[in-house]
């Protein structure tokens, strides 16, 4: 693995300054540190995707099928008819360059190619040249260029550096969906043999297994089951989740970084305490035991096939709807992409929350509830014993997830449940620009998240973590709140590289935290074996602001 | 994918020098590792975790959360970064033979 600079050497190369040459005659630099390594043959096979062959970056030859051309080109054919957004977008950009500051990762990198419009340029040049009459008259006068080898090596290096956030597209004029330009490329890369080995790899484990982390049946049993005895330990609270059960009222489905990594085995925590707090009547799935869907990342058809599980283990064990946990991407497939994918679910019905009787009408279609609008529920009708004093040691600042915040608009529910679970004054917010729909991303996500490419990451992460410094700094803010899991995964090593001060908390940890039981023993310490304030070590520090 | 070689044997790895296959695994393996990690020597508590690792991925398939390696060890996550320095999945998942994690981690 390449060495990763540290900020002090990266900052100072960071420049905004053009090359002096056009864009279309500058080749890539494949650095190690900033690409992600392509997937492993095994991977491929597993889940029998095209072209499985070793490759390495740094190799001239990419062991691309023969008639790898025809390929692509017909893939694109194919996508433009099938998708008229696609055209739309290569149709109507104006270059007028809203968005060319936007990104994450021509901020981080000052690379031109990371401006979503010249990002957009490499797929749309191959479009002009081959389905556009100017283009096929005028060629690079007109701004098409030849599909070549070098293209398509362009295309997986910046294809592979986007993470799909969508942050440009709220400030394009037109409503162009970077995202979903930058998934269609993707495919028609994946069409070639052309796919990263982390994604690939979660891919195919959650395929093969059921979870991106590989974890069979007993494995997630027996750390959900570790994490419940965790929990008793420390609040002496029972918490007992059922696996598999049938004629459970609801399906609770959470990303598997939640009962696998630190921090997020803290927030399954949470929720376990929860549903113990409000005796819901719910069931975890073995078989459909992972909400994200890095099969989204590669493919649509993948993401539809790793997406299969959760409906048909709802209506396996007839649960009446579904609630799910804190991830990210796995809400935009779920809010946008599911009901299409499978029809009808006339099977579940209309979720209703069983203790407040609300009906979550904005459900309708897919069935499924986020754990942040479920919770605030309950907050909002008191049905939540919470003691903010436990989150005391805690002062956080909350990290808007891509998915979840511009694409579904979950911006005002966690905040009111951070204002419920933390004494007033300990929340603060990041400057407006990088909070809310305006969001910076976490610059890992979307399947890049490899160590491998840990420069690249820190680049792109630097403006998320350029306003957490700002915060910490000017408030002193310790936690970094979030509600996705890749957020979980991705943030505590950017944060340990920008601002080594602030942790990562998942926000139904600050809920488990601060729930009370009347059966419980006393709390001197929050999930994580910390002491709270007034107890062990903040002890002294709680007398000390008392005087 | 490589292949690495080492005191006669020879070892298939990954991108990241995680064994391909359990199988391979022997104390050739973690000789070889133990190098390239900077540790001294080996002592019983570096086994306990090698032993552990390898137990309970027999048994589940995966790498165990490093909250229950630490539970089942007795080893403080700290002291599990003391005995392998590249952190308890780089270090000893690698040295234990097992396949690195994927996914949200």
């Amino acid at each position: 693995m390449a060495k990763v600079p540290t900020p002090a050497e990266l900052l100072p190369g960071l420049s905004y300054e053009p090359p002096e040459k056009g864009w279309m005659d500058v080749k890539p630099d494949f650095r190690p540190g900033t690409y992600c390594n392509p997937a492993s043959p095994k991977w491929m096979e597993w889940i029998n995707y095209p072209y499985p062959a070793a490759r390495s970056v740094p190799d001239d030859e990419w062991a691309l099928p023969q008639d790898w051309k025809e390929i692509v080109l017909q893939g694109m054919d194919d996508r433009l008819k099938r998708f008229r957004s696609l055209k739309l977008f290569f149709d109507i950009c104006v270059r007028c360059g809203a968005c060319a500051d936007k990104c994450h990762f021509f901020l981080g990198t000052g690379d031109p190619k990371n401006m979503p419009v010249l990002r957009a340029e490499l797929l749309r040049s191959v479009y002009r040249r081959y389905f556009k009459t100017i283009g096929r008259v005028l060629s690079e006068i007109a701004g098409a260029r030849d599909l070549t080898e070098d293209v398509i090596k362009e295309w997986f290096f910046y294809l592979y550096q986007c993470t799909i956030c969508r942050r440009c597209s709220l400030f394009c004029p037109y409503g162009i969906d970077m995202a979903e330009m930058t998934l269609l490329g993707r495919e028609l890369l994946a069409s070639v043999g052309l796919n990263i080995d982390w994604a690939m790899a979660s891919v195919a484990q959650c395929y093969d297994k059921g979870s991106h982390i590989g974890a069979p049946p007993q494995a997630f049993k027996d750390m959900v089951d570790f994490l419940a005895e965790e929990n008793e330990r420390v609040t002496g609270i029972t918490t007992t989740p059922s696996y598999n059960r049938k004629g459970a009222e609801v399906l609770f489905v959470m990303p598997s970084g939640d009962y696998f990594a630190d921090p997020g085995t803290f927030t399954m925590m949470g929720y376990l305490l929860l549903f113990e707090h409000i005796g819901l009547d719910y069931t975890l799935s073995t078989y459909a035991a992972e909400g994200g869907n890095f099969g989204w990342f590669i493919s649509h058809e993948m993401g539809k096939r790793l997406n299969a599980k959760i409906y048909a283990e709802a209506k396996r064990l007839g649960v009446k709807w579904i609630l799910g946990g804190e991830c990210g991407h796995m809400w935009r497939v779920c809010n946008q992409y599911m009901s299409t994918w499978w029809g009808p679910v006339d099977f579940l019905e209309k979720p209703v929350s069983p203790i407040t009787g609300t009906r979550f009408e904005n459900a309708t279609v897919h069935k499924m509830v986020h754990i942040s609008e479920f919770t605030a529920d309950l907050i909002h009708h008191g049905k939540l014993n919470l003691d903010p004093q436990r989150n005391a040691h805690i002062k956080l600042t909350f990290h808007d997830s891509c998915n979840t915040a511009r694409g579904m608009g979950i911006l005002e529910e966690p905040r009111y449940i951070i204002n419920n679970v933390l004494p007033e004054g300990n929340f603060v917010e990041m400057p407006p620009n990088t909070i809310r729909e305006k969001a910076f991303c976490c610059g890992s996500s979307s399947g890049i998240n490899a160590n491998e490419n840990m420069e690249l990451r820190m680049q792109g992460g630097f403006p998320r973590a350029n306003a957490v410094r700002f915060v910490h700094e000017k408030y002193g803010v310790n936690h970094l709140g979030c509600i996705c899991a890749l957020d979980r995964a991705t943030l505590p090593t950017l944060l340990e590289y920008w601002v080594p001060e602030v942790g990562i908390t998942g926000i139904s940890e600050l809920v488990g935290n601060a729930l009370i039981f009347p059966d419980e023993i006393e709390r001197t310490t929050d999930l994580r074996d910390r002491d709270l304030v007034g107890f062990g070590e903040l002890a002294e520090e709680a007398g000390e602001e008392e005087e | 994918m490589a292949n690495v070689e080492f005191k006669g044997k020879t070892f298939t790895v990954d991108e990241d020098g995680f064994l391909e296959n359990l199988d391979q695994w022997n104390t050739e393996w973690v000789e070889y590792v133990k190098d390239s990690e900077g540790i001294a020597e080996l002592n019983d508590e570096h086994w306990k975790v090698i032993n552990m690792l390898q137990d309970y991925y027999k048994k589940n398939g995966i790498a165990p959360m490093v909250r229950i390696l630490s539970k089942v060890t007795g080893f403080k996550l700290k002291h599990i970064y003391e005995l392998f320095p590249s952190g308890p999945g780089k270090g000893a998942c690698k040295m234990a033979g097992l396949a690195k994690p994927t996914g949200c981690v």
